[in-house]
C-alpha cells in the first residue's frame, strides 16, 4: 500500500525554522531533505526514533516496511506506538503518527517482510535505506541490494546496552565486510533483552547520519563503525 | 606483555590477534577485532602481530532493532 501524495514540503515553513538556522542545513539542506526518499526497514525500537526524527526534519518521502503488529511488550521502547494500538499493524499506526507530526511529507507503507524477492524493487524507489531490522539475514539482503543499485545503507543494530552504527555501501565497506560469516550468522536473531533507551540512542544516531548524508555536512560514518556501551559510556569509531 | 583491550590494561601471552582471540575465549564467529582503531579482517588475524601497548577493540556482533 502506498500514498501517492506529491511531497511539496514548504521548506520556508516555521516548522523547520530551528534547523534552517544551522549553516550546515540552511535553505539548501532543507530543499534536499524535501526531495529525499528514505526507506526504513523495520519500525520497532530503532525504527521509531528514526522515523519520528526524519519526519520531523521534513524528509519528503519515507517508506516504512514491517509485517508486525503492535504488542504491549513493544511499548517500553517503540515510541511510535500507544496502548490503544495494540494488535494493529505497525506500519499503519506509524504512518498515522508521522503524518500527525508532519502532514507535509509522504509516508509509503509496506506491510510485509523485506526479503530477497522484493528488496530490489522496493529499495530502487529510495535513495537511502535505514536499518531498523532485528536479524542478520535481512541485513545481508539490504547490503547486497544497496551495492547492486548504488544506494546508501545506514546500518544500525543493538544488543542489550550496546549498539553500533555505520554508513555502508557508500564507500568500500559493506555488511559482508563487517561480518563475513553469513552462513553462521544468517539465522542469528536478536536476544530479546534490551533496555528502552538503547534503541532510542542508536536509532537517533542513525537518523543523524541520514540527515547529514542528505544535507552533506560533517564527516558521516562512511567506512567507519561507531559503537557504544551504555553501561560504561565507552564509545569507539573504528575504520572498517 | 600489557596491551589495552577496550581501553583496559590487560596482560597477555598472545603474539598475534588469533592467539589473543583464543586466549580470551572469544566465539569463533560474530566478533570483530580492531587494532589501532582499524578493523583486522579475520583472514589477517594470524598474521597481525601484537606489540606491547597495542590498543585492541573487541566488537561483538549485534542483531537487535
Amino acid at each position: 500500500m502506498s500514498s501517492e501524495k506529491d511531497s511539496s514540503t514548504d521548506i520556508f515553513s516555521p516548522r523547520y525554522e530551528r534547523q534552517r538556522l544551522l549553516p550546515e542545513v540552511g535553505e539548501e539542506g532543507q530543499k534536499r531533505l524535501a526531495k529525499a526518499k528514505v526507506l526504513i526497514v523495520g519500525v520497532g525500537g530503532l525504527g521509531s526514533p528514526i522515523a519520528i526524527y526524519l519526519a520531523g526534519a521534513g524528509v519528503g518521502t519515507l517508506g516504512l516496511i514491517d509485517d508486525d503488529i503492535v504488542s504491549v511488550s513493544n511499548l517500553q521502547r517503540q515510541v511510535l506506538y500507544a496502548e490503544s494500538q495494540v494488535g494493529k499493524p505497525k506500519v499503519d499506526c506509524a504512518r498515522e503518527r508521522l503524518l500527525g507530526l508532519n502532514s507535509d511529507i509522504t509516508v509509503n507503507t509496506y506491510r510485509q517482510k523485506l526479503q530477497a524477492d522484493n528488496a530490489r524493487e522496493l529499495i530502487a524507489q529510495y535513495d537511502i535505506v535505514v536499518d531498523g531490522t532485528d536479524n542478520a539475514a535481512v541485513r545481508y539482503v539490504i547490503s547486497d541490494v544497496c551495492v547492486a543499485l548504488g544506494k546508501t545503507y545506514v546500518y544500525g543494530a543493538i544488543c542489550g546496552f550496546e549498539g553500533q552504527v555505520s554508513v555502508l555501501c557508500r564507500g568500500k565497506a559493506t555488511y559482508r565486510a563487517l561480518y563475513p560469516e553469513e552462513q553462521e550468522l544468517k539465522d542469528a536473531r536478536a536476544a530479546k533483552a534490551v533496555i528502552g533507551v538503547t534503541p532510542a540512542i542508536v536509532g537517533s544516531v542513525e537518523a543523524a547520519q541520514v540527515l547529514q548524508l542528505i544535507c552533506g555536512y560533517g564527516e558521516p560514518l562512511i567506512d567507519k563503525l561507531w559503537t557504544i556501551d551504555l553501561r560504561t559510556m565507552q564509545t569507539f569509531v573504528i575504520r572498517v | 606483555m600489557t596491551i589495552q583491550i577496550n581501553n583496559k590494561a590487560t596482560e597477555t601471552k598472545a603474539s598475534n590477534i588469533a592467539e589473543l582471540a583464543t586466549e580470551l575465549g572469544l566465539p569463533q564467529k560474530g566478533v570483530a577485532i580492531a587494532v589501532a582503531n582499524t578493523m583486522v579482517p579475520r583472514e589477517e588475524w594470524e598474521t597481525t602481530a601484537l606489540e606491547e601497548g597495542a590498543s585492541v577493540v573487541i566488537i561483538k556482533a549485534a542483531f537487535g532493532g
